[in-house]
């Protein structure tokens, strides 16, 4: 399926990645030539197929709900771009 | 005595317990050659202090015996390894200042071990690329040329640095991962072992995240030996990791008996790609008849849904990359973009993730959001993972019909030239991984062994794929294939 420019501004959106207006069209291009790579899977016959979900059957563990760790507030902000008064900060989200 | 930076790990271990030399003298030859191959562009953190320090930690283990295999041994780490304190960016410019605050399974079970760290290794970003061209560090140049040829050549990806830093004996050994091929096809490209172990054998904690269905951490070495010795190590099962095995870690060393008699080789149909060149094509037969002539039984097989593989993966990594690297959103960690007046926080996220992430990540992420996105996931993300069961199943009929081992090409041509696929399209990129993105699907062990040279005396490699779980087992076919193929060549040095 061919990506239109509506889409590509879309999907952009949708990644949180701002792509100018002007790069849009290089971007659906590229994106429906890989897309077309991907409708070879359509020659497949997956009737009665369960989609994979897990790469070696194994039953996820299960661990008691309790705390391991914490107070560690520090060394969970260390890396962050923007602390104020022991959180992390952003811009205004709620007028 | 040659260089001590060029020893194998196995021929480093026996001179450190017979006090040859020491960890200090091995990790000064080692940050001695990484200080004269700025050239290769493979180490992108040096870590001096940590590697002194560990070296004489590991000469006193030494001193006391009892010391593990790799007790002194210098190795490089891929830029993915999260590694405490110390920069840990995935070769992104979204990462850039960060320095984890703790230490990822794999690398503590090394430095457990007694390893020495001498620094992180450039990679593709991400662990997105086949040629070690999207890092934000620049390229990684192999250290093999063609000939008297100067023009630089890919090392391959993404384990670029860490394939490149081996070769040139910058380290003894490297930490890779491998989401599609990524340690095996750079081990092709510069003559050196790199063995992708079965998915949950290696713990993915504190490895920065491609595609977690995927994702798997090996060593990259000069031997298979050495590949035996270093899996070892790095191998645990790890409630950190809920997909981790808990199965025991056997003895892989003790698996190299070099008796494969009787074992059953598959040889796929499927992988004789039209317009395979020639010389892979007798690469493939002449390690063929190297397996026969140990004893081992050839058998014809085929794995009908292989021409599904490629496709269905550029399905399956992006998707769930793209669900991966949400949490690159300019808060917690790493780069955040500057904000203009009245810029919300949709605002940030977008012009963060715009400026952090390059463009094959970007276009990566952007597919995977597309094809998760109402109205395509049916039709794109669940077909592909039909097929990926498909293909998984194809090997389990083989296996399950009495077959050891199968043989295939590693890569589908020798090194590249730097640059030389910039006009490509990422299709003819992604072709890169044609016969190793199987292996990943099915979640099986994967090893590249150097077998030869192609025209211009570049390395090439085979791969065997064993059945899950059975690493030593492989690595015992594939010390077999190195000893029949003698191949020995290191790249003339010129950096």
């Amino acid at each position: 399926m061919a990506i239109d420019i509506d889409t590509a501004r879309k999907v952009a959106h949708l990644a949180r990645i701002a792509v100018p207006e002007d790069k849009l069209p290089a971007l659906a291009a590229e994106l429906s030539g890989i897309l077309s790579f991907m409708e070879q899977l359509n020659e497949v016959d997956v009737a009665g197929v369960e989609p994979m979900t897990s790469v070696t059957p194994m039953r996820l563990k299960r661990r008691a709900d309790v705390v391991t760790d914490g107070n560690i507030q520090a060394s969970i902000l260390k890396n962050a771009p923007d602390v104020r008064e022991g959180f992390f900060a952003v811009p205004k989200v709620v007028e | 005595m040659s260089a001590l930076n060029t020893l194998t790990i196995a021929a480093a271990r026996d001179g450190l317990r017979k006090r040859d030399f020491t960890s200090a003298d091995l990790t000064e030859a080692c940050l001695g050659a990484i200080e004269g191959a700025g050239a290769l562009n493979a180490f992108v953190h040096m870590t001096p202090e940590i590697a002194r320090a560990q070296a004489a930690a590991a000469d006193a283990r030494l001193a006391a015996g009892e010391a593990p295999s790799l007790c002194g041994i210098p190795l490089g780490i891929k830029d993915l390894f999260c590694t405490k304190g110390v920069p840990s960016q995935a070769a992104s410019n979204i990462l850039r200042g960060f320095r984890p605050e703790y230490e990822s399974t794999v690398t503590q079970n090394l430095w457990d071990a007694g390893a020495v760290m001498l620094g992180k290794l450039n990679m593709d970003e991400f662990a997105m690329g086949s040629s070690n061209e999207t890092s934000c560090y620049g390229d990684v140049v192999n250290p093999w040329r063609r000939g008297n040829d100067p023009t630089p050549l890919t090392p391959g990806g993404s384990s670029g640095g860490s394939a490149a830093a081996v070769a040139a004996d910058l380290c003894l050994g490297a930490t890779g991962t491998d989401t599609g091929g990524s340690i095996r096809q750079p081990a092709a490209f510069t003559g050196i072992v790199g063995i992708k172990p079965t998915y949950g054998r290696v713990s993915r904690w504190g490895v920065v995240a491609f595609a977690s269905s995927l994702d798997q951490a090996g060593p990259m070495v000069k031997t298979v030996r050495d590949a035996a010795i270093m899996l070892g190590i790095m191998a645990s099962h790890d409630p950190k990791d809920s997909t981790s095995a808990d199965l025991p870690v056997p003895d892989f060393e003790a698996a190299l008996s070099g008796d494969i008699r009787g074992k059953k080789i598959g040889i796929p149909k499927e992988y004789r790609m039209e317009g395979m060149p020639a010389e892979i094509e007798n690469l493939w037969a002449e390690g063929a008849a190297m397996l026969q002539g140990a004893g081992a039984e050839i058998v014809d097989i085929s794995l009908p849904h292989t021409k599904y593989a490629l496709p269905a993966y550029y399905v399956v990594a992006p998707a769930e990359a793209s669900s991966n690297l949400a949490r690159y959103d300019g808060v917690r960690y790493g780069h955040r973009a500057r904000l203009g007046a009245g810029d919300g926080i949709t605002e940030m996220y977008e012009k963060t993730r715009a400026e952090g992430f390059g463009a094959e990540v970007q276009r990566r992420i952007m597919i995977g959001t597309y094809v998760l996105s109402a109205g395509f996931y049916d039709a794109y993300y669940n077909r592909a993972r039909k097929v990926r069961a498909l293909i998984k199943r194809d090997f389990e009929q083989v296996f399950a019909a009495g077959i050891d081992a199968i043989l295939t090409p590693a890569t589908p041509s020798a090194a590249f030239g730097l640059g030389e696929m910039a006009d490509a399209s990422p299709v003819e990129m992604y072709l890169n991984d044609v016969f190793t993105v199987t292996v990943n699907l099915a979640g099986l062990p994967g090893i590249s062994v150097p077998t030869g040279y192609d025209a211009k005396g570049l390395p090439l490699g085979l791969q065997l794929i064993g059945r899950p779980w059975a690493e030593g087992d492989l690595l015992n076919h594939a010390y077999v294939l190195e000893r029949a193929a003698g191949f020995v060549g290191k790249p003339a040095k010129w950096w």
